[in-house]
Formats: C-alpha cells, sequence, structure tokens
C-alpha cells in the first residue's frame, strides 16, 4: 500500500519534467527558427557588400553574371583605388576627428550634466532634465536649418570643425538621459559615504561615480560615436568641398556621378567605414547593453 | 573621541517638522542608541549630527565646537550605513582606505590602520575581494572597518543591522559591542528594534513624532518609564494596558480593572497614587508579571482567574493571551502550568511592577 503512495507522486513528477523538457525543447527550436530567419535577412546586404567590392568592375558590370558570387576571382583592386585614387582616406580622416571630438565633448558635457541633474538636486533640475530630453525629440532635419545660420555666423561653414560643434546637439541630450538614468540608479549612501569619507563633488564624481557608473558612460560614449560615424543630413548641408567632407556623404558624392554608380568602389567604401562601429561593438557589446537596461530592475 | 551635544535642535521640512526642539548630551566614551518607531525623527537626528542634512535651528557641537556650518568630512565622524554603502567597484582594502587617501596618509599607515581594524573585525583574509563576493555579514564588518580605520571624534549608526537576516543580526550586535568595548568611541545608533537598543546602549533615547519621550539607561526605562509610549514600545512583548478605576480600599487603594477583579496597590505607591483616587485610570503591566501563582497558597488579593484565548508555547515559557473587558491581555506562564486555549487559568499580577497611567496625557503616574 505504502509502495503505491510513494510511487504515485514520483510518476507524475517524472511526467511533469518530460513535459517541461518537451517544452523547453519546442520554444528553442521556434527561437532558432526565427533568429536564422532574422539573421539571413539582415546579414543578405553585407553579404552583398563583401561580395560586390571583391568583384573587378567588368564583372560587376557583366549584366550576365551572377550578382551573388564571385565568378572572375577575388581582386581586392576595388580597395586600392578607392585608396589610392579617390579621397576616401580624406573622408576616413575627416571623420575619425569629427567622431573624436564628438564623444570627448559628448561624454564630458553629459556626464557632468547628468552627474548635476541626477545628484544634486537644486531648484528646476527635473524639468531641466525632462527638457533636455525634449531637445532630442527635435529631428536633424528640422534643426539643420537654424543650425545653418549658427554655423555661418562662427565661420564654419564648409569646415568640419562646424560638424564638431553641431553634433553635439544630437549626442549630448540622449547621453545625458542615459547617465542621468543610470546616476540616480545608484544608491544615495555612497555619494554620503563619500562625503563622510573626506570627498569633494569632483573627487566623488572621478573615484565613485564614473567608476561605477561605467556600463552606462561605455553605452553613451557608443551611442555618440555611432550617430557621429554615420551623421548624413548635417554634413550634407554644411559641407561642400571634397578636403573638409566626411565618409557618409563624401563616398556617396564622390562615387556616383550622375548615373555613373562605382559599385565597386561604394561597396568597398562602405566596408570599411563600418569597420570601427562594428569593433567597437563586438568588443563592448556587453557594457552597452548592461548600459541601456540599467535601472530596469532594483539593486 | 569626544562628546556630542545637541542644543534646541530642531529640522523641518517646509512646514512638517520633523525633529522638535531636542536637547542631548552625549559624554566621551559612551554608546547612545536613538529608538523610535518609522519617523519618530530619529535617523533625521542622526543625519543632522553627521552633516548630511542642515539644521533648521539650534546648535550640534562635536568635541565642544559647534558644526552647524562644518561640512560632514570636517566633522571627524565616521558612519555605518543600513545598505552597508561599500563601493562596488573597490576592493574591501580599497573601501576601508578610501577615506585615509583622500586625508594624503602616508601608504605604510594607511596599511596598518586598515590592517588593524580587520584584525579587530576579523576579516583579514577577505580584504582583496569586492563587496559583491562577500556575504552581508562579511559586507557589514567592512563597513564599520572603513568606520574604525579614520579612527574618528564619533561614530554613526544608522540602522546597520536591518538589512540581516535575524541569527546574524545577533551575531553582529554582540561584534558591534565587542568593537565599542575595544575602541571605546563616543557611539550614536539609530534602530527601530528596542531589543537592540538595550541591549548595545549605555543610555537609550526614546523618540516619538520629533520630540525626546525619555532617556535613561536599558533598566531605567524598563523599570521606570514616564510615559506610556515609553512603557509601550520598551519590553517585548509589549505592556499590557489594561483600564482601571483607582478605589479607596479602607487605609489602601485597589485598581479595578473589572466587577470582579481590583488589585491591592503596593503601600510604596499609594503617597503618589492619592491625588487621583476615584479616577478612570491606566494600568500597565508587563507580561512577565502577569505569572502562574508563585506564592505557595498565600493568595493577597492578586491572583485572578481568566478564560484563555490563546496559548503559544516558545520553549522556556508560554506566552498565555486572555480578554477582560475587552482587553487582550499577555502573560508569561512556566510550560508546565499553562492551561489549553478555552480553558480557566489561575494567574498571579505581581502589580509590584505596576504602573499607573494618566489616559488624557500619558504621562505615568
Amino acid at each position: 500500500m505504502s509502495s503505491t503512495t510513494m510511487a504515485m507522486p514520483a510518476a507524475t513528477g517524472m511526467r511533469r519534467h518530460a513535459s517541461l523538457r518537451r517544452d523547453r525543447r519546442w520554444a528553442l527550436i521556434t527561437s532558432y527558427v526565427f533568429l536564422i530567419i532574422f539573421a539571413i535577412f539582415f546579414l543578405i546586404p553585407p553579404y552583398y557588400m563583401v561580395v560586390t567590392a571583391l568583384k573587378s568592375d567588368a564583372e560587376v558590370a557583366h549584366m550576365a553574371t551572377n550578382p551573388w558570387i564571385i565568378a572572375n576571382g577575388i581582386t581586392l583592386d576595388q580597395f586600392k583605388i578607392l585608396f589610392t585614387q579617390t579621397d576616401f582616406l580624406i573622408f576616413f580622416k575627416n571623420t575619425a576627428i569629427v567622431t573624436t571630438c564628438v564623444v570627448v565633448i559628448t561624454m564630458v558635457v553629459s556626464v557632468l550634466a547628468a552627474f548635476s541633474l541626477g545628484r544634486m538636486r537644486f531648484w528646476g533640475s527635473s524639468i531641466l532634465a525632462t527638457g533636455i530630453f525634449l531637445t532630442y525629440l527635435v529631428p536633424d532635419t528640422l534643426l539643420f536649418l537654424p543650425l545653418f545660420q549658427i554655423v555661418k555666423a562662427v565661420g564654419l561653414l564648409n569646415s568640419y570643425w562646424g560638424m564638431v560643434l553641431v553634433y553635439p546637439t544630437l549626442t549630448v541630450p540622449f547621453c545625458t538621459w542615459i547617465m542621468i538614468g543610470y546616476f540616480q540608479s545608484i544608491p544615495k549612501e555612497l555619494d554620503e559615504a563619500a562625503l563622510i569619507d573626506g570627498a569633494g563633488h569632483m573627487q566623488m564624481l572621478l573615484k565613485i561615480f564614473i567608476p561605477v557608473a561605467l556600463p552606462g558612460i561605455i553605452a553613451a560614449t557608443i551611442f555618440a560615436f555611432t550617430v557621429s560615424w554615420a551623421a548624413f543630413v548635417y554634413p550634407m548641408a554644411f559641407l561642400y568641398s571634397a578636403d573638409q567632407q566626411v565618409l557618409t556623404v563624401g563616398t556617396v558624392t564622390s562615387l556616383i556621378r550622375a548615373d555613373v554608380y562605382k559599385w565597386g568602389m561604394l561597396m568597398a567604401g562602405a566596408l570599411v567605414a563600418a569597420a570601427p562601429p562594428l569593433v567597437i561593438y563586438a568588443f563592448l557589446m556587453d557594457y552597452y547593453i548592461a548600459g541601456l537596461t540599467a535601472g530596469a530592475t532594483k539593486g | 573621541m569626544a562628546e556630542v551635544a545637541l542644543h534646541q535642535v530642531v529640522k523641518k521640512y517646509g512646514e512638517v517638522e520633523a525633529v522638535r526642539a531636542i536637547d542631548l548630551d552625549i559624554p566621551d566614551n559612551e554608546f547612545v542608541v536613538l529608538v523610535g518607531p518609522s519617523g519618530c525623527g530619529k535617523s533625521t537626528t542622526l543625519r543632522m549630527i553627521a552633516g548630511l542634512e542642515e539644521v533648521t535651528s539650534g546648535n550640534i557641537s562635536i568635541g565642544g565646537e559647534v558644526v552647524n556650518d562644518l561640512p560632514p568630512k570636517d566633522r571627524d565622524i565616521a558612519m555605518v550605513f543600513q545598505n552597508y554603502a561599500l563601493y562596488p567597484h573597490m576592493t574591501a582594502f580599497e573601501n576601508m582606505s578610501f577615506g585615509l587617501k583622500l586625508r594624503k596618509l602616508p601608504k605604510a599607515e594607511i596599511r596598518q590602520r586598515v590592517e588593524q581594524a580587520a584584525r579587530i573585525l576579523d576579516i583579514t583574509e577577505l580584504l582583496d575581494r569586492r563587496p559583491k563576493a562577500l556575504s552581508g555579514g562579511q559586507r557589514q564588518r567592512v563597513a564599520m572597518g572603513r568606520a574604525i580605520v579614520r579612527n574618528p571624534k564619533v561614530f554613526l549608526f544608522d540602522e546597520p543591522l536591518s538589512n540581516l537576516d535575524a541569527k546574524l543580526r545577533v551575531q553582529m550586535r554582540t561584534e558591534i559591542k565587542r568593537v565599542h568595548q575595544k575602541v571605546k568611541t563616543t557611539t550614536v545608533y539609530v534602530t527601530h528594534d528596542q531589543v537592540e537598543a538595550m541591549t548595545l546602549a549605555d543610555r537609550v533615547v526614546v523618540m516619538n513624532h520629533g520630540r525626546i519621550e525619555q532617556i535613561g539607561t536599558p533598566q531605567e526605562l524598563y523599570h521606570h518609564p514616564r510615559t506610556r509610549f515609553v512603557a509601550g514600545f520598551i519590553g517585548s512583548p509589549a505592556m499590557n494596558f489594561i483600564p482601571c478605576r483607582l478605589e479607596q480600599n479602607g487605609a489602601g487603594m485597589r485598581a479595578r480593572i473589572s466587577d470582579a477583579i481590583a488589585f491591592p496597590v503596593p503601600a510604596a505607591n499609594e503617597g503618589r497614587y492619592r491625588p487621583v483616587v476615584g479616577k478612570d485610570l491606566v494600568l500597565g503591566l508587563r507580561p512577565e508579571h502577569i505569572t502562574e501563582p508563585r506564592h505557595n497558597g498565600r493568595d493577597d488579593g492578586r491572583d485572578f482567574t481568566a478564560t484563555l484565548d490563546v496559548v503559544e508555547p516558545m520553549g522556556m515559557e508560554t506566552m498565555v493571551f486572555f480578554t477582560i473587558k475587552g482587553t487582550e491581555i499577555c502573560g508569561r506562564v512556566e510550560p508546565s502550568s499553562a492551561a489549553d486555549a478555552g480553558a480557566p487559568m489561575r494567574l498571579y499580577a505581581n502589580i509590584d511592577h505596576m504602573h499607573l497611567i494618566d489616559p488624557a496625557s500619558g504621562a505615568v503616574i
């Protein structure tokens, strides 16, 4: 009698276990199917870029060949010509200078702003914080009109230094907003402990808040980097000579002449241009995700 | 080390008065515990001493110097927080040495002080670990270590044991007491747990609604509470408050709590109670003073019978609950003598420990 009663719950338990395993297997299969479809969908454009960039001009122009495969052998000619016979390297250098400056300016301004708005409660601080975020909602396609007047007035029209001035209008509000959230999620006892330990506000920021908020800071840095590296509207509107141009606009304008598209070089240029963000994302992805999801859960 | 003095200290948040003109003198080396329910102003008082809150009016002095306008770092205090407030990116060693580094002490001295504090707290082997890799109790030790290494004039503790489980809390309580006996620094400790207050304190300050209700040694507060609030707050389970009428009984007095039950007032108390004879009052009697009869059959009017509602065996004693005229009363009896719930039990009120409370003012007469 007792053995029967003992065996019953065990059998039920095993059945439940088996059904849980089956459920889990189906969940995994479904997610893999969708992930594979997703991956194919998003990897087709980069694949097409790589294939085209490694073809010769003749093969690209030959309508009879299959665009998805390299039939006549791999060549690096597109890259060679791009680097030696176009202004691509100037665009790359300009973009690198602009992006580095913008990232530095953005981080200095937004970390300081977020620290004061998020931690040093003062009259109007929450309204100011909301206001900063609202400015992020104004699209650059609208902002470039008044900014044109400002950039012209300060004499930075057709100079990439003008981009160093205007890109932070896109990056600072969002980065400040991310950092405010991050700083606010740090318990207030931490700054009180630091105050008692003898730290001033600047020491508190440098020695406690920045190290603790590092994931948030890295997330904000990646955001500023991406926005600045990929900006299109402002350079399109404010830069017109090749020596001042940046990658996004420069590649397109110099490699498309009327209805002549230099597809091979366009793809090679796009690939090289996409490399730095890719490398940065690959190394800092974990921090980026941790930063963006901060505050989602307490503690 | 130094004495701490609060003189007519007030803290207002807008119209709300969180601390109402309190006076408190804490001599050098004393361990003082501020205790009271949530929102009584105890933490605000501690934070004002620390310099984390500004004083609305009044003076706070540490070591004879008024510190109202001094920032926390210049007050030479150290504080231990409820949630430890350890810097998460630093090791235990770095956490403990952070304040010393900011004060630009020589490296050798920093190391020596941290190691000494680590020995006192038995955390030497944890110095290389980050807070994430420490248990709650270990984190609290590191937080205490951070306070000790500074060798401050005053230690401030803000409910430091509230985040720990019951067993660890008892352990750490002993630890804190041991550390105080070793370093002998003036300490102000805030808690809402009266057991913690009683066990740790040289003197306990009971606060309520932003005021100090009573200051005294744990024994004084337990035996001679001045108000109904203190009487009810100190002691666990809480004191019973039973409505009664004080009657003249020949040459003596008695406190009548029901038609059938009236306890004779001890002769020692009669002088004090004479002005309130005939009035409706509240009788305060602790559960430990309501027991099974312990007088070898000599009934001196203190015995009574009650039907038990609930019986809670605790092991070394049993709590019995019964109702008299709508008031629930708790007694503490020998486990072997406890009746079952629903059954009548003969009980004894040790009226020598009675308190009479004026229901209007809440003052103990």
